[in-house]
């Protein structure tokens, strides 16, 4: 259940923008989750809503948009997604695939005011 | 009179792990300026990753200055265990957290004289999912499956399968007892990471401990 680790990170970071922006009142923060991720978008969910119930940022909303794993091919280029994170081309059957998305555990924006 | 209120949209745009991300980065900056190679070990509680140690230790101390973290929940078992081979050690407690971060090891660390070490074994704590997300200054993941844990491990957890670079599959003496096939086990982690060296290996025997030794010795 490291969600709730990752949670308390986000609320700083959520802050430290707030205080940046002078804003005082949180209304909804839009993350990106990759698939590649061991993160659970329920548990962060829950995790989020514990830490910030009382505080003045009680009564926000969490928007979690999954992001697919997706890669490209170094042999022949081609760009897929990764399904049953199986590492290999649908094209060439190669096996050097770098990931193009499906890593990310983001901040991406906040509503305030 | 109503007070007006504005909605605004701030655009963000940051790793929620960046602060752990970066102290990582500076432990890792610390074991290079000490010339030491880091390992983050992982693997679920009871595949062995301790015993492991033990039989690394045996192996490697005679060449090498081995230097161990240990990370648990709780108790120092583990850092007795390996306290008495007669290397340093530390012992982390999370109390409660289910993986190492960055702060946490320099924290530990700083117990150790990183001058002595040459290789550093970061022993996570025991579980498949959380610390493969977090980085804690290691040069690589090394991770153990045991035979007892069954062959579809690698596309159930695939984030650590994916994140390490050495496989160790650990309790090969008790394949005649278990339904586990080590070919699926091999098919299943190169699918998650083509790129995975594979170690079979029996902490109880000894069996495959010289050949996981050997690779680590050419990796310092």
């Amino acid at each position: 259940m490291h969600e709730m680790a990752i949670a308390e990170n986000l609320i700083k970071i959520i802050r430290e923008e707030m205080k940046i922006n002078g804003a005082d009142r949180l209304r909804s923060v839009l993350l990106h989750v990759g698939a590649l991720t061991a993160v659970v978008p329920e548990a962060l969910s829950f995790s989020f809503g514990l830490i910030i119930s009382g505080t003045e940022l009680d009564g926000a909303d969490l928007i979690i948009e999954s992001i697919p794993l997706r890669g490209i091919c170094a042999d022949c280029g081609r760009e897929f997604e990764i399904r049953e994170f199986e590492f290999v081309c649908p094209g060439c059957e190669g096996t050097d695939i770098s990931e193009l998305s499906g890593q990310e555990l983001s901040i991406i924006e906040m509503e305030v005011g | 009179m109503r007070e007006k209120q504005t909605v605004m949209k701030i655009e963000v745009v940051r790793n929620i792990l960046e602060a752990n991300d970066r102290i990582a980065l500076e432990n890792r900056a610390i074991f290079d300026s000490n010339a030491l190679l880091a390992v983050n070990l992982m693997s679920s509680p009871g595949a062995g990753k301790t015993s492991l140690l033990e039989r690394t230790i045996d192996n490697l101390k005679s060449e090498l200055n081995l230097g161990v973290i240990e990370g648990d929940i709780q108790s120092s078992h583990d850092a007795e265990r390996v306290a008495k081979k007669g290397i340093q050690v530390v012992q982390i407690n999370t109390g409660g957290a289910c993986h190492l971060d960055g702060n946490m090891v320099r924290n530990a660390f700083e117990k150790l004289d990183l001058s002595l070490i040459n290789l550093l074994i970061i022993e996570n704590v025991g579980n498949l999912v959380c610390p493969a997300e977090f980085k804690v200054g290691e040069h690589f993941k090394a991770m153990i499956l045991s035979v007892t844990e069954g062959d579809d491990k690698p596309s159930k957890y695939p984030l650590m399968f994916r994140e390490s670079e050495a496989l160790l599959i650990n309790k090969i003496d008790l394949l005649p007892y278990v339904d586990t096939s080590l070919d699926r086990i091999r098919e299943e982690s190169l699918k998650v990471n083509p790129g995975l060296v594979i170690f079979e290996i029996s902490c109880k025997t000894g069996q495959g401990i010289m050949e996981w030794c050997r690779w680590l010795r050419e990796k310092i």
